[in-house]
């Protein structure tokens, strides 16, 4: 199994924990990923600009990978979507695929929808499949309670987008669970963090994030968890600043589920960069279970 | 007289120039740091910081800095080969001729028995020269043949070439035309040879010497010679000429190109073009010495003179007046290489939005400009806080600079500039100017005109394969009932003008100014509850998104 590994604008300088923790989490698995480092914007950031701009930003990386004959690998929902609504509009619209194509020529670049885009989770649940992550899980948690948050522009449009079942999904869920913690219902779990709205709107965006850190503590989550660069984004880094300012302290942080994952796997918390985290996740780490060979030496040694 | 004037005339502009940009690094304030440090704090910190860093360990480092990284370029090398390459040459080779023939009077003649016709000076300004050359050639390969990835070569870059590509041209040629010029050449014989008019015969045989080996042009003196004259013209020349001038095959450019103007070398001594070519050989160094302060080529200061800074400061220890003039300093020091641009992530998006401003490399000189507290028109800080917002803050520009500058700071305190003159991010900026507009509030009271209609605005909407879809909308309002953002709220439309269901009605009766004037566009965070459940495959969150596009455009155009 071989992708190209997109990883947008954030994650190399903002969330590095998250391509650490994926990269090592895929590599047990046997995943083999390729860097592209001519990629640009996904074109997520423009879509309120300009249609076309975003459609080209998006689709020159599109091209860039077909032109490797790989498939795309994105771990942010908000990149994931944007992909998959380029792929759409460029599908179609076939002057817009030509006028994109005479720009992406400059370059030497062609599109012609060649190329698969899959999320992160979908290639954990899809195409590696859950049997061999249940394998590679060596330590399952034990007793914790997660909140699995699926992120909008994974599941919806769901017509576009095609990630999971938009009204009941279970992905996010089902993966969760083969590490052995528990995914809590919650009623808010569909629904948006508040990061679209962040340096237009922050009262509101902060509006949605306060909403769902409650409800996740009111169905008894220890945490939450994502596959997002902007739902980690808000739940990490805002969540706190949230707190410092004055808000509630909900104590319900966020973990990347290539973290969560990892560690169960038995990899280790420096190479999943736990410390990278705003707030503090060192604690998941106790509801691992105890490892059956550390027990016999305990044993063996009193 | 005229040479003295031109050159002191230059002199005072180019002082004027570096005292002008020395001055900025202490005046302009880059960052927090800046904030609340007098110019005078600065000059006095920088004058103290500088003695006590020579007089200290530091020194060792300063010299190693200046080695590896001014003089070798280092750095450059390990990135580009070629691109080091012609740097090098053009810095060598320019540094070399000034030395030894710009500045003859001053250094080669203090350091040597000087004579500019005589080799290895006659020689070695041809090498020189020919390596300056060598140097255009390869910026000229990369930049047109290559098409080294490089999005933008201004005016700037040109000038800086083109003033050096006349420089040296002049020169060559001019020197090619004193080879060919017969009366320069009489000139020397009156002043050196010895011989009176009356030698006739002597004075021929040197000539035809001349003519034969060195390529002078003469009017009445032609091949082919008698062994007999060349030979007693070569006795004369070594005893009279030799010493201090050599054989001009030595100029291994001026002595090929006198030939390919040789056909005209008469007509030219007698015009006396290498008169005109030496006033344009000068008046381009002076204009370049001039123009420099103001130019691009004032990275030769400043870039070396940040990366010594660099060198030896210390984010922690440093004083913060020297930080704030470090900050100032290291914006000054582009070269606008476009390393930035190359790299950044949003650059593509400038095929679609022809803004030069989204480009990094473009985008510093509007920080500059603003910097400088120079006067920007609404379209000029429109179309720069355009540019400056279409910026995803991933760092790379940052990352590859290969002098070092932090731009993602510059860009954070562009940011920060263009909001306190009015300018914030534009999404913010259009919700403000469109509710201020229209009302929505007072509308309630008022008839609404259904006619004219805006044709413009009903064809776009028509064209767009999903802003289209608003024209199957029944009205059932499960868009507005699913959506977060209305549910968020105890009275949603007080604060969101028109809710989504309204906003489609609107598209119906091609209603563009209430369309574009709800704050329900602004405050959409695009989570596609409503377009997943709309029961008719109206593709809601996209026409929202389609209308922000429109009213960006529109408060844009505006401006302009």
């Amino acid at each position: 199994m071989k992708f190209a590994i997109f990883l947008g604008c954030n994650i190399p300088i903002r969330l590095k924990q998250y391509e650490a923790a994926s990269r090592a989490v895929l590599e047990k698995l046997g995943v083999t990923l390729v860097d592209i480092p001519e990629f640009n914007c996904c074109g997520y950031p423009l879509r309120n600009i300009d249609l076309k701009a975003f459609v080209l930003s998006s689709a020159r990386n599109l091209a860039l990978a077909e032109r490797q004959n790989l498939d795309m690998v994105v771990l942010c929902k908000c990149g994931y979507g944007t992909f998959r609504m380029a792929e759409h509009l460029i599908k179609e619209d076939g002057a817009l695929r030509k006028k994109i194509n005479a720009i992406l020529a400059k370059d030497g670049l062609r599109y012609e929808g060649d190329v698969q885009v899959k999320h992160f989770l979908s290639v954990l649940f899809n195409d590696v499949g859950t049997a061999a992550i249940k394998e590679k899980v060596t330590r399952p948690y034990e007793g914790l309670k997660i909140a699995t948050h699926y992120g909008c522009h994974a599941l919806r449009p769901s017509k576009i987008v095609q990630f999971d079942d938009p009204v009941a999904p279970s992905l996010f869920d089902r993966l969760v669970e083969l590490t052995g913690a528990v995914s809590v219902d919650w009623s808010t779990k569909l629904e948006c963090c508040g990061a679209p709205l962040l340096g237009t709107n922050d009262e509101l965006s902060m509006d949605f994030t306060e909403k769902k850190l409650t409800d996740a503590k009111s169905a008894g989550a220890h945490y939450l968890t994502t596959g997002c660069v902007f739902c980690q984004m808000q739940f990490d880094t805002i969540q706190k600043r949230m707190a410092t300012n004055g808000g509630t302290n909900h104590h319900v942080p966020s973990i990347l589920y290539p973290q969560l994952l990892g560690l169960c796997m038995g990899l280790d918390k420096e190479i999943l960069r736990l410390d990278n985290n705003e707030i503090d996740i060192s604690g998941v780490q106790d509801f691992l279970a105890t490892e059956p060979h550390l027990q016999s030496v305990q044993y063996t040694g009193t | 007289m005229f040479y003295n004037i031109a050159l002191y005339t230059s002199l005072a502009i180019f002082a004027v120039g570096l005292v002008y940009r020395v001055s900025n690094w202490f005046r302009w304030k880059v960052g927090p740091e800046a904030a609340g440090i007098s110019s005078s704090a600065r000059v006095s910190a920088a004058a103290k910081g500088i003695i006590s860093t020579v007089f200290s360990a530091k020194i060792a480092t300063l010299l190693r800095v200046f080695v590896l990284d001014v003089l070798l370029q280092l750095w450059l090398a390990k990135k580009d080969f070629l691109r080091w390459l012609a740097h090098m040459c053009i810095f060598g080779g320019f540094i070399l001729l000034l030395l030894m023939h710009g500045l003859d009077r001053f250094v080669t003649s203090v350091l040597f028995d000087y004579y500019s016709t005589l080799n290895p000076f006659l020689f070695l300004r041809n090498v020189f020269g020919f390596v300056i050359i060598v140097g255009l050639g390869i910026v000229f390969y990369r930049r047109l043949l290559l098409k080294a990835p490089r999005p933008k070569t201004t005016v700037v870059d040109f000038y800086a070439i083109f003033i050096l590509a006349v420089i040296m041209i002049s020169g060559f040629v001019l020197e090619g035309t004193k080879i060919l010029s017969h009366s320069i050449y009489q000139e020397m014989v009156e002043e050196y040879s010895g011989l009176g008019e009356e030698e006739v015969e002597e004075l021929r045989a040197l000539e035809a010497y001349w003519v034969q080996g060195f390529g002078v042009v003469s009017p009445d003196v032609k091949g082919p010679f008698d062994e007999k004259i060349l030979k007693q013209g070569e006795e004369l020349h070594e005893m009279s000429c030799a010493s201090c001038h050599s054989r001009p095959q030595w100029a291994i450019i001026s002595y090929p190109a006198s030939w390919v103007i040789r056909p005209m070398g008469l007509f030219m001594d007698r015009t006396n073009v290498h008169i005109g070519l030496w006033y344009l050989h000068f008046l381009a160094c002076f204009f370049g010495l001039a123009y420099l302060p103001f130019s691009k080529f004032f990275h030769i200061f400043s870039t070396p003179l940040y990366l010594l800074v660099d060198g030896v400061m210390d984010e922690v220890e440093s004083d913060p007046a020297n930080m704030a003039t470090r900050q100032a300093l290291q914006i000054d020091a582009c070269t606008h290489c476009g390393d930035c641009t190359i790299r950044c992530s949003v650059a593509v998006a400038i095929n679609e939005i022809p803004n030069p401003n989204i480009l990094p490399s473009e985008k510093l000189a509007a920080f500059k400009a603003l910097l400088a507290g120079r006067k920007l028109n609404q379209k000029k800080l429109t179309r720069i806080q355009e540019g400056s917002h279409i910026c995803t803050d991933c760092h790379r520009c940052t990352d590859v600079c290969p002098i070092g500058i932090n731009l993602e700071k510059a860009w954070l305190e562009l940011n920060e500039r263009l909001a306190q003159r009015g300018y914030p991010k534009p999404e913010a900026w259009a919700r403000e100017a469109m509710a201020a507009e229209f009302d929505l509030a007072n509308l309630k009271e008022k008839p609404i005109s259904l006619t004219p209609v805006d044709k413009a605005f009903a064809s776009a909407l028509v064209d767009s394969g999903q802003a289209s879809t608003f024209s199957v909308c029944f009205g059932c309002q499960t868009c507005t009932n699913v959506c977060p953002v209305v549910g968020n709220d105890e009275d949603p439309k007080a604060v969101l003008g028109l809710l989504p269901h309204e906003i489609m009605h609107c598209l119906a009766l091609k209603q563009k100014e209430l369309a574009i004037g709800s704050n329900m566009l602004w405050d959409c965070v695009t989570c596609y509850m409503c377009q997943e459940h709309c029961p008719q495959g109206v593709r809601v969150t996209d026409v929202l998104y389609e209308l922000k596009n429109l009213a960006l455009k529109q408060i844009k155009n505006r401006a302009a």
